[in-house]
């Protein structure tokens, strides 16, 4: 194609009428829902997120209706403790998490200029497996069965099955299914940064929002994982009776909490630094200039990232931890004020020095940083551990929490929502109802919050569903009643400025005069995503590059044609965005939806005791997953194409630099993560308790030492595989990946066998033991069906020595699970015996 | 001396090069909180001036130190002009290089904070 083909307007017709083609939704009333395009998806998955916020939020007012007065009786102490735990839980896990998952996988293909992420079906599971979670966990208090224990649901009051009913396992269960799609999202959307960039946007050119979702799904990575695995041994403990966290048989409640904030406090960043992000994307826009410190911002995104991990135990100051461990998360918590405070600074910077255009994202962006730098203050004191002792489990603390998340994620994503909303429906939004509701909210919030710093320091406890007249802080709550009304009032404004949208006329295209990538939206959009993948030489391409608008619509850029009818999209290196290849992506298909059932089953039918059925389902999902992966990694019909400026890129990639491995890879530092909360549990025991295992038989060193031996067996095997593979031993690489599967199955039988005569339900020691081995065992069986997988594809044909994206995938997660069984297999069978 | 400085300049810089700093700081601090917690379960105390404390901060803050250096010398690679926000290569260094400096500072106090309350309290209580 010559540099000048693109002149011709009968050209790109065609061109437009192939993309348009490609890209064409399914239609029918069940078949549209099998639409896997982001921009979909991220649209359903934005508005079920709102519509679980507003759902979670009518909760938060019954509350506060019943706190209005003292000694109300409006809702028995039952329903609030049900009322509570879910208004937390759902703000937490169905709003704040899957909010960010939701505007990147809108936003994020249209800042990079791809034409969607490199796994579109993935976000589709994680929609449904969100939508079907969310839907099991809120509803079940219209069946008075919700989870009533706290949103950290601390043992052992959840875990004794005669204190807390079946919500403890709807919590558990149905929430460790929304993880998974957290984690599903995490690893779309850290692949999505790191090899979908236009070619030129280097690290250093990259929007600021793309930095924050990849430090935060990142910290996705390493945060949620300890939670799953807490909730792995919560379950255990609550179905079948291994006490984890009863004292009375060696376990600890303490190491919940452990997990728990491991996760819990993390958490706090991963909601906060995304919509600290839609700042990043607003400030410039709205200074119309360059932001200020690009390189400041990256050191608060990432610093706040890694000191975020050493803050847990300020949730735990009051539990008797010696005061010099207190005294270092004290610390850490200090320091994390530092990158916070840089990034609000420089947004400052770039508005002092830009000609600021006060529109009303802008409002709702300051007006958040108000609230958001309240809650940061009471922050800083409650990480001092003698004022935390005075403060924790009072409404001071219900009040810095909540200055938090609505100054940093609430109000920011009401900015961003009348700041994209353009982008997403060609329509601007109310200016006049915009600022009326940031008013009535922002009074509200002010309103129904700051009285709490107050109660909460006169001695009113959180979590109290009533309080008696004489304490005098009647008025101090019937302020905060008030404020939630105002509060509410404002929102539903906002909502009313939503609804009135369908009817109110077309916006201007790029109506706020942005200078970045996802502004190339056109009010009538197509679903093609970008017409042409652009060549990035500026931070604000559209501001900076000459005739930047229309080269892209003209299709003067890369990619601008799918001639062999496929969705296909430009995959770049990691560091300096050159292109590499271009990829196939996944079309709208049921597989998804059925698979995110079909988990779904599983969790649900476990929280009913119904193991076999579960079990059933189990097999059911495998086999979906099985029938999904199939038709990944396809051998293209042509080696490579050409994409425009006489560039050829190959259509087949496998090893570092495909997306898939990155994709296995990522996922499998989550899975060691996890693994390693069990092996955290195991040496915490072993520290607290001078008596962990005395007078219960371990499994001794000969069974783990054989299991390992076996389990290393089979990484080799793989291992050798995949070399035998890539020299053209076919035949030589199928014997030994049925070698290492025997291995698998060798190592299985002896982990399994190690763990004979132990009762895991008679003491602590028995029961972490059996959950190391049985974590390893179960990889064990996943590698020996990746293994048997990687032989079907090479004996049907779908992988040979030049195409081995599957054998190089399988051998990544065979590196992790020997590594795994090195772990759990050492500290099962040697560590006992070291004596210590 | 200035040829070691010469020679840090070429070295490779990538996004895992730019994590070294807070790494760093996240060791220190994993390897602070599991040292006080297991001395105090196990031993009932806590060293008056802990030694191999002692000699890990240091440590920490020395491996901070070199990254901040040789990050310093690469975001002064002469080429292209200001204010550096350009998509080159020499930007591009710029850019990874003063990001790791930044983070080195922070991580620095970060390790310093950490260390701090070992030089005021002294038992497990």
């Amino acid at each position: 194609m010559s540099l000048y083909a693109q002149d011709d307007t009968a050209l790109r017709a065609a061109q437009e009428e192939r993309l348009r083609a490609v890209w064409k939704p399914p239609s029918g009333w069940f078949f549209r829902w099998t639409d896997v395009n982001n921009n979909r998806v991220g649209v359903w998955y934005t508005l079920t997120a709102f519509g679980f916020m507003l759902f979670a939020g009518v909760l938060a007012l019954i509350m506060r209706t019943q706190l209005a007065v003292p000694e109300n009786n409006l809702v028995s102490a039952n329903t609030f403790n049900q009322l509570f735990t879910l208004h937390g839980s759902m703000m937490m896990f169905l709003f704040a998490v899957p909010m960010f998952e939701a505007v990147s996988i809108i936003l994020l293909p249209q800042l990079l200029g791809a034409r969607d992420l490199p796994f579109p079906r993935l976000s589709a599971f994680g929609y449904w497996s969100f939508l079907l979670g969310g839907v099991f966990v809120g509803g079940s208090i219209f069946f008075n069965a919700a989870p009533d224990g706290g949103w950290f649901m601390y043992p052992p009051l959840t875990t004794r099955t005669d204190l807390s009913g079946i919500g403890a396992d709807i919590w558990m269960l149905g929430l460790s299914f929304i993880e998974v799609s957290s984690v599903a999202a995490a690893v779309e959307l850290i692949v999505g940064v790191l090899k979908c960039r236009p070619p030129g946007m280097r690290l250093n050119l990259m929007p600021l929002y793309a930095w924050y979702i990849l430090v935060v799904a990142v910290m996705i990575l390493f945060a949620f994982p300890p939670l799953i695995a807490g909730d792995l041994l919560f379950e255990m403990e609550r179905l079948l009776g291994w006490p984890f966290f009863d004292a009375a048989k060696g376990g600890d409640p303490l190491l919940w909490q452990h997990l728990f904030w491991i996760f819990g406090h993390p958490e706090v960043y991963i909601v906060f630094l995304p919509s600290i992000a839609l700042f990043a994307m607003m400030i410039p826009t709205f200074a119309q200039r360059h932001l200020l410190g690009y390189p400041w911002i990256v050191l608060a995104a990432v610093g706040t990232a890694f000191l975020s991990f050493g803050l847990w135990v300020h949730h735990m100051f009051a539990t008797g931890l010696p005061k010099i461990s207190l005294a270092f998360f004290s610390a850490a918590s200090e320091a994390v004020a530092i990158p916070t405070g840089v990034q609000i600074f420089a947004f400052i910077a770039t508005l002092w020095a830009g000609k600021v255009k006060w529109s009303t994202p802008l409002l709702y962006a300051s007006g958040s940083l108000a609230v958001f730098v309240i809650g940061g203050l009471t922050g800083v004191m409650v990480a001092i551990a003698p004022f935390d002792w005075q403060a924790h489990d009072t409404y001071f603390v219900v009040a810095h929490l909540h200055y938090v998340l609505i100054g940093g994620t609430l109000l920011p994503l009401f900015g961003g929502l009348y700041y994209y909303w353009p982008l997403i429906t060609g329509k601007k939004l109310s200016d006049r109802l915009g600022r009326t509701a940031f008013w009535i909210m922002f009074v509200g919030i002010n309103l129904t919050f700051f009285p709490m710093h107050l109660s909460g320091l006169e001695g009113m406890p959180r979590r109290v569903f009533t309080y008696p007249a004489e304490l005098n802080i009647g008025w101090l709550n019937l302020a905060s009643t008030a404020g939630s009304y105002l509060f509410a009032s404002g929102v539903l404004v906002l909502v009313i400025d939503l609804a009135l949208s369908p009817s109110r006329k077309k916006a201007p295209r790029n109506p706020w005069n942005a200078g970045t990538l996802e502004w190339l939206a056109h009010p009538d959009d197509e679903d093609w995503g970008i017409r042409s993948v652009p060549l990035i030489e500026s931070r604000y391409p559209i501001w900076d590059q000459k005739n930047f608008v229309a080269k892209v619509d003209e299709g003067r850029f890369f990619l601008p044609d799918a001639e062999e009818g496929r969705r296909e999209t430009i995959i770049t290196s990691v560091l300096d965005a050159k292109p590499v290849s271009v990829i196939r992506l996944g079309t709208p298909s049921v597989k998804p939806m059925i698979t995110a059932v079909a988990l779904g089953s599983v969790f649900i039918l476990t929280t009913y005791h119904l193991y076999l059925a579960a079990a059933l389902f189990g097999v059911v999902t495998l086999g979906c997953v099985l029938w999904w992966l199939w038709d990944t990694a396809e051998i293209p019909e042509k080696p490579e194409k050409p994409i425009g400026h006489g560039m050829t890129m190959p259509l087949y990639l496998s090893g570092p630099a495909a997306p898939g491995w990155w994709a296995m890879f990522i996922t499998m530092m989550a899975d060691a993560t996890a693994f390693s909360g069990l092996v955290f549990g195991y040496y915490f025991y072993w520290t607290i308790h001078p008596d962990f295992g005395a007078g219960f038989d371990g499994p001794g060193s000969a069974g783990p030492l054989l299991a390992l031996a076996c389990s290393l067996g089979s990484w080799a095997a793989t291992v050798a595989a995949r070399e035998m593979h890539r020299r053209g031993g076919v035949t030589a690489a199928r014997g030994l990946l049925i070698a290492g599967a025997g291995a698998a199955a060798a190592s299985i039988a002896a982990g399994l066998g190690s763990l004979d005569g132990l009762d895991p339900k008679a003491n602590v020691y028995p029961a972490i033991v059996w959950v190391l081995v049985i974590w390893t065992v179960a990889h064990a069986a996943v590698g020996i069906v990746m293994q048997l997988y990687t032989l079907a594809r090479s004996i049907a044909g779908k992988m040979d020595p030049a195409h081995d994206a599957d054998l190089r995938n399988i051998t990544v997660y065979q590196h992790f699970f020997a590594l795994t069984a090195i772990v759990a297999y050492l500290t099962v069978g040697l560590f006992p015996e070291a004596g210590l | 001396m200035r040829r070691w400085l010469k020679r840090a300049q070429r070295l490779r810089v990538t996004l895992w090069t730019l994590i070294v700093p807070p790494t760093t700081w996240a060791v220190h601090f994993l390897f602070s909180y599991l040292w006080a917690a297991v001395s105090c379960a196990k031993l009932g105390e806590w060293a008056r001036f802990p030694t191999a404390f002692a000699i890990g901060t240091v440590a920490a803050l020395a491996v901070i130190v070199v990254s901040g250096i040789i990050a310093l010398q690469q975001s002064r690679t002469p080429g292209d002009v200001a204010p550096h926000d350009e998509g080159t290569d020499v930007d591009r260094l710029r850019f990874l290089a003063y990001s790791t400096l930044l983070l080195a500072g922070l991580s620095f106090i970060g390790v310093v904070f950490t260390a701090l309350p070992v030089l005021v309290l002294s038992d497990c209580r």
